[in-house]
């Protein structure tokens, strides 16, 4: 009989930092001790805590070991599972209390956990995602045999209108309303289709839901298939996700072995089919039109709207398109009924929101928490602030459609309509965290040099506009321009906002337009003073050795790649040896003197 | 799946398995799992104890775990049993067929088997 489980997160942050060679070292470790019978092991989806991974938790203690190694597997067994005695230095704790007995500490009682509310993560890093029978104890699959026996597609849409879901894809567009306008329109078929591809680089909460419980998606499809009359799906998700993409096949397996999918699902006559596609990573395919158009084996480009998806979407048919995070909501929201989720969350942005955070902030990982919480909760308790004591400067959320959330702005409550207000958006979730030592215009320049490796080409105010914008941002970070040429970039900036086609150009100078509003100083000291007051921009940058801290040990010239740095006549007071000096004609900037140099003899400047 | 009842049974029938995860179990049971314990015999008690609450269908709020010495090793195997609102119990040279009469007597009708406890054994 089993008395406990050990869960070890096979989410694609913890795969790599090796968490199949633990699974492996745990199946060898428990057979040797003989607990095979006792123990089970489970492979579960991300935990959230991706920076501590890889994480494993053993139940019922709930203790939770993270940075865990193959060679720490024997000691955890032998300990833990055999003597009951948790391995102390392996344990994470962080209660945000002193004093506190940490092997007593399960995750849901560190400052991490606590303050989350996971309603879509809700069976990530608990469930075995590639047990279908696991996701039913949790309640799987009732939603919809709620829907199929008790309620009308009508009462279906209703409810989901009336829990004021919106779209968690970055639109944030009603879901009820969504469907709403799908519904009555006549068609001989009808289609369901789920966004999962997730292009703004630093996001993966798509992929961590997919990876961790893929059911619930198969489940709220099904369930608005049946409300809007489709009985086709499609999941488009990228092909760079190879385990979601795994575990959603085997769930569609699964469920289809069940008769969850399938024709006459609970016997009530509705058939679903669902299928996946892959997307073969082009960013302009997480637009709506050009991912349908991708589907239907097309080049992914998009299309004017109207005609929208939900009158003329997939092969011309009456289409319904929500986002993994949105599809996610669903079950539980015809479970728990409209009221409990408008509970959560602001007036007019109810429930929860998933976070990926990243960039300089401790808890790298995934966070899901109830609109309206501030981002100085966000980052400094649930993330556990900025590394190495540096300064916060500002928070990039809805990635290269997004803009900056500056320090002044940090006690927002993020929700869709305050972060619009602020000249931001929600975007995917997507949370980037920027120090003293980013450069805001460097960090225009990186997104804009991704727009424009995205940009498909169909509109001419994307394609040549963006270019002329990543150009204009050289021109800048190179110090060769004038205070004429960021007004000329503004300009641009607005026109092609006014008249790109789809989303993707109507939104890629948005990081341009936030950092020029909040840190108009940062341009200002590129183009007036040619320097870059965070010392990132190569070309405003000179590497100097301070002669009189130089004590001429010359591992510095030893370790220059490019051999810009000489020996000079100069013997500071004080030191035997003569200083060094950094030939700037020489110097390719690319910092690694700085890097090893022990006596904090050189700078930039 | 035709039926909300196939449902029920395949979530009833897994409800137990994956509980242990939820730690929202009221009572538990440890067994004294230190050297001590182990040479007195405390595998075969913390066996007898998971079976038996499987068995009679407690898996929903008991857990079984063990913990380390603790400290009164000529009395092992020791098993506790926390309740929730209640003092705890010690059990004290525990056999499985101990186990067995505490999981029926105790955990199931709630009634402390005291001739097992350490008030009982000084």
């Amino acid at each position: 009989m089993i008395r406990a489980h050990v869960l070890i997160c096979g989410g694609t942050g913890c795969t790599s930092s090796g968490s199949k060679s633990i699974q492996q070292a745990f199946e060898s470790n428990i057979a040797a001790a003989g607990l095979e019978e006792e123990v089970k092991l489970v492979q579960t989806g991300c935990f959230g805590l991706c920076a501590l991974g890889p994480v494993v938790i053993v139940y019922p203690d709930g203790t939770f070991y993270s940075r865990v190694t193959t060679d720490d597997v024997k000691e955890i067994v032998e300990e833990h599972l055999l003597k009951g005695r948790p391995v102390e230095r392996l344990i994470y704790s962080d209660t945000g209390e002193e004093n506190v007995d940490i092997t007593n500490v399960s995750l849901n009682d560190t400052t991490f956990y606590k303050s989350q509310n996971r309603v879509v993560l809700r069976n990530c890093g608990v469930i075995d995602p590639d047990n279908i029978d696991e996701y039913i104890a949790m309640d799987g699959y009732a939603a919809l045999g709620k829907v199929l026996t008790e309620m009308k597609p009508e009462d279906v849409i209703q409810t989901v209108m009336d829990s004021g879901l919106r779209g968690r894809g970055g639109g944030g567009f009603p879901t009820g309303l969504k469907w709403k306008f799908c519904a009555p329109n006549k068609a001989a078929q009808k289609y369901v289709v789920c966004n999962a591809d997730e292009g703004d680089p630093g996001a993966f909460m798509d992929r961590s839901v997919l990876e961790g419980d893929p059911h619930c998606i198969i489940e709220a499809m099904a369930i608005a298939g049946y409300a809007v009359g489709a009985t086709k799906g499609y999941v488009y998700v990228r092909a760079e996700y190879p385990i979601a993409v795994a575990r959603l096949q085997h769930a569609i397996d699964q469920a289809n072995e069940y008769g969850l999918l399938g024709k006459d699902i609970f016997g009530s006559g509705f058939d679903f089919d669902l299928q996946i596609r892959l997307g073969a990573g082009a960013f302009v395919c997480g637009e709506e039109t050009a991912l349908m158009t991708s589907i239907e084996g097309n080049r992914g480009e998009p299309r004017p709207r109207p005609p929208f998806p939900a009158v003329k979407g997939l092969y011309n048919s009456p289409t319904v398109e929500n986002n993994v995070e949105t599809f996610a909501n669903i079950p539980q929201i015809i479970l728990k009924g409209a009221d409990w989720f408008k509970s959560m969350g602001t007036e007019k942005s109810s429930g929860t929101k998933v976070f990926a955070l990243g960039g300089k902030i401790e808890h790298t990982g995934l966070v899901e928490i109830p609109m309206g919480t501030t981002l100085r909760h966000i980052i400094e308790d649930i993330g556990g602030g900025i590394p190495n004591g540096k300064k916060f400067k500002a928070a990039q959320t809805g990635g290269p459609s997004g803009g900056c959330i500056p320090e002044s702005l940090i006690d927002t409550e993020v929700d869709f309509d305050n972060l619009t207000a602020i000249g931001c958006m929600m975007g995917s979730g997507g949370l980037i965290v920027m120090d003293e030592d980013n450069c805001m215009v460097d960090m225009a320049k990186f997104f804009l040099e991704f727009t424009v490796d995205e940009s498909c080409g169909k509109c001419t105010p994307c394609r040549v506009g963006t270019k002329r914008l990543l150009e204009m941002l050289d021109k800048i970070t190179s110090g060769k321009a004038n205070l004429e040429d960021i007004d000329k970039l503004e300009e641009l900036c607005y026109y092609i906002k006014q008249n790109s086609l789809c989303g993707l150009g109507q939104t890629a100078p948005n990081p341009v337009l936030a950092t020029l509003k909040f840190f108009r100083d940062e341009y200002i000291a590129h183009v007036v003073d040619k320097k870059c007051p965070a010392g990132v921009c190569k070309d405003l940058l000179t590497f100097v050795i301070d002669k009189d801290k130089c004590i001429g040990c010359g591992l510095c010239a030893r370790n220059c790649p490019v051999g810009a740095i000489n020996k000079t006549d100069y013997v500071a007071p004080g030191h035997k040896l003569p200083s060094y000096t950094i030939d700037t004609e020489k110097c390719i900037k690319c910092g690694v003197c700085i890097g090893n140099c022990k006596f904090k003899a050189i700078n930039k400047a | 799946m035709k039926s909300l009842a196939e449902l029920q049974a395949i979530k009833d029938k897994m409800k137990d398995k994956v509980v242990i995860r939820e730690g929202s179990l009221t009572t538990r049971v440890v067994v004294g799992m230190a050297t001590c314990g182990i040479a007195a015999g405390a595998r075969p008690v913390l066996g007898a104890f998971v079976e038996a609450v499987n068995e009679s269908g407690l898996a929903q709020s008991v857990t079984v775990s063990q913990t380390g010495c603790v400290g009164l090793c000529q009395y092992e195997p020791i098993v506790e049993v926390y309740e929730a609102g209640k003092e705890k119990v010690t059990y004290v040279k525990m056999t499985a067929d101990k186990a067995k009469e505490v999981v029926e007597k105790h955990l199931k009708g709630g009634k402390v088997v005291v001739e097992y406890t350490v008030a009982n054994c000084e």
